[in-house]
């Protein structure tokens, strides 16, 4: 290849969703291009493991309509963009194992409904990719298909970048790495307690979480479905928008779907914080609080302050018990929703001559990962005969203290601003106990009980050079004052740092 | 509440979960330590607090009493490890 072409094709893969689409449309590269850079990208990184399935086919397929349609001048929003898909969304015509080996294999006749819309905008699909088993992690160590490794590495004293290996969180490891490595500018995230905002985080990308009942659950395999919720993940705000309209919606094939207009979060966009009151739970100061993550809100509250903003003190007093609540809720709901693997209609069947009962406990046995038959464990504990109320109902009474604390709040704020993740990456093993594990998602796990908005923004990098994020939490349907706040703190901000190839 | 070895064995076969052997024993630890850790929320005072039924108020909606879905028995069995004459098919549950 001429150093030319593969300039033009890096150049490529470094461009936002909204330059593809107004690149696409000025011709100045075509759809086709756009997708072959991409899908030489995806083969080149293959030392990250970000994809379980590639579909080059379908990014070609749907590149070839775009520019068709361009031509034409009839494209949709998001035509000739190529795009990663987290593996729990079905996809028809193409595995989804929701990074578990009981789905090794199960090749859906259906699309879920937010590829779906994201395919009728015109997007196309660079594959399927990895995560957390069942979406449950926080470091991707848990996928059946091997854990995804970060494009990001370390800086020594000497400059250097280290060789030791690190996480790029979970569960939509998969996507924050894709999109980090310039994979793909934009991926499909799902988050159940962080699994998008934590991520991001880890990876310096942006990622929403929007409220819950935005985004259909239709077609996207069930984890805990009363906190499940999709949402984009991309390098910048404005990409978070972009994706995030198109995957949002009304849809009457999800019971819990929000019957709401979507509104044009892109052009909501002006980092304008005047008259915008920002919360600053005080709760989320935790003893021995990471100096760096400190100092990182820190300077986030200053740039709000610049753009505008006042910054208000909060209290939501029952923060400590959110995550001991979430490991009731999630589990629970877990335990329930993972009953339908048993080797009958999808999915792996182990048979060993025995019984009905014995076919299914083999199965299931040999399917689920250490982390999914735990919290499999916990949750049929928690509802078991006689320890319903003290588990599970007050599980659900805390949650609905811990959704008053934030009403409470937004008496006296519009957003809240925190830390996304208490620590920088880590490695594999790090956290090798599972409580050590579940801690991480301290800060987000709150505002997924509540089912509210929430975003994290890349804000600072660590001494050692790794990302840190700074998450926004809004008013239930107000995506547009979170994006906005994370658009005025990501100028602010000004992180232009990404992860030096070393694949 | 501490779990034992009988409880895990009783929980792993409601959830029909085969446990192998030697698997048991370190989910008693583990699972104690995370039941610990989650019994801090007896603590709470949730006296008169409802528990939470819907995290956004959505009311369920009607629709007309209509099949909207159906007829694709095909695609439904296309991923079913086994299947017969339009049915799933399993061990033998009665001789």
């Amino acid at each position: 290849m001429e150093w030319r072409d593969a300039n033009r094709m890096t150049a490529l893969t470094d461009l936002t969703l909204a330059a593809m689409r107004d690149g696409l449309r000025a011709r100045s590269f075509s759809a086709a291009e756009l997708a072959q850079a991409h899908i030489a990208a995806v083969e080149a990184a293959r030392p990250l493991n970000a994809f379980i399935v590639e579909t080059p086919d379908h990014a070609l397929k749907a590149a070839a309509a775009a520019d068709a349609a361009l031509a034409r001048g009839e494209a949709g929003p998001l035509a000739g963009v190529p795009l990663g898909i987290k593996d729990l969304f079905a996809t028809e015509g193409v595995q989804t194992t929701a990074g578990s080996k009981i789905l090794e294999g199960f090749v859906p006749p259906y699309e879920s409904t937010v590829t779906a819309k994201l395919f009728a905008a015109g997007a196309g699909m660079l594959g399927k990719l990895n995560m957390d088993q069942f979406a449950m992690g926080s470091s991707n160590e848990t996928s059946a298909f091997g854990e995804v490794v970060s494009p990001w590495r370390a800086r020594q004293p000497d400059g250097a970048l280290s060789n030791r290996v690190l996480v790029p969180g979970g569960s939509s490891g998969g996507s924050s790495a894709a999109v980090a490595a310039r994979l793909c500018a934009g991926a499909t995230g799902t988050d159940t307690g962080g699994s998008i905002r934590q991520p991001a985080a880890f990876t310096g990308i942006a990622g929403i979480k929007p409220t819950y009942g935005r985004c259909s659950r239709w077609g996207v395999v069930a984890f805990a479905s009363s906190l499940d919720q999709a949402g984009p993940m991309t390098r910048d705000v404005r990409d978070c928008a972009i994706l995030l309209q198109a995957m949002s919606g009304f849809d009457p094939k999800d019971a819990t779907s929000l019957d709401a207009p979507v509104p044009d979060w892109e052009a909501a966009l002006t980092g304008d914080l005047r008259g915008v009151r920002v919360g600053v739970p005080r709760e989320y100061r935790l003893d021995g609080i990471d100096p760096e993550i400190a100092a990182m809100w820190d300077a986030g509250l200053a740039w709000v302050k610049d753009a505008g903003a006042t910054v208000v003190d909060v209290s939501l007093p029952h923060t400590k018990y959110a995550l001991p609540a979430y490991y009731i809720v999630a589990p629970a709901e877990a335990s329930s929703n993972l009953a339908r693997y048993d080797g009958v209609r999808y999915g792996l069947r182990v048979n060993e001559g025995g019984s009905l009962d014995a076919m299914y406990e083999a199965t299931r046995a040999a399917g689920f990962g250490p982390e999914v038959k735990r919290r499999i464990m916990i949750g049929t504990y928690v509802l078991s005969a006689g320890f319903y109320d003290a588990y599970y109902r007050q599980a659900q009474k805390v949650r609905t203290l811990i959704a008053r604390d934030f009403a409470r709040a937004w008496e006296s704020c519009d957003v809240l601003l925190t830390p996304t993740a208490p620590s920088a990456a880590f490695s594999p093993g790090d956290k090798a106990d599972p409580l050590a594990m579940y801690l991480n998602d301290v800060f987000t796990v709150p505002s997924s009980l509540a089912g509210l908005p929430a975003m994290s923004v890349p804000a600072a990098l660590t001494a050692t050079g790794l990302p840190l994020g700074l998450q926004v939490i809004g008013r239930p349907l107000d995506e547009a004052g979170v994006l906005n706040a994370g658009f005025a703190l990501e100028r602010a901000a000004g992180f232009a740092a990404r992860p030096e190839r070393w694949w | 509440m501490a779990v034992d070895l009988a409880t895990v064995t009783r929980i792993a076969k409601l959830a029909r979960l085969r446990l192998a052997p030697g698997e048991a024993e370190p989910l008693v630890a583990e699972l104690n330590g995370i039941l610990r850790w989650i019994e801090q929320l007896g603590e709470v005072d949730t006296a008169g607090v409802e528990p939470m039924a819907a995290v956004i108020p959505n009311h369920l909606r009607w629709r007309p009493d209509a099949v909207t879905d159906g007829g694709v028995a095909a695609a439904v069995l296309a991923n079913a490890p086994a299947s017969e004459a339009g049915f799933f098919a399993v061990p033998k549950v009665i001789e």
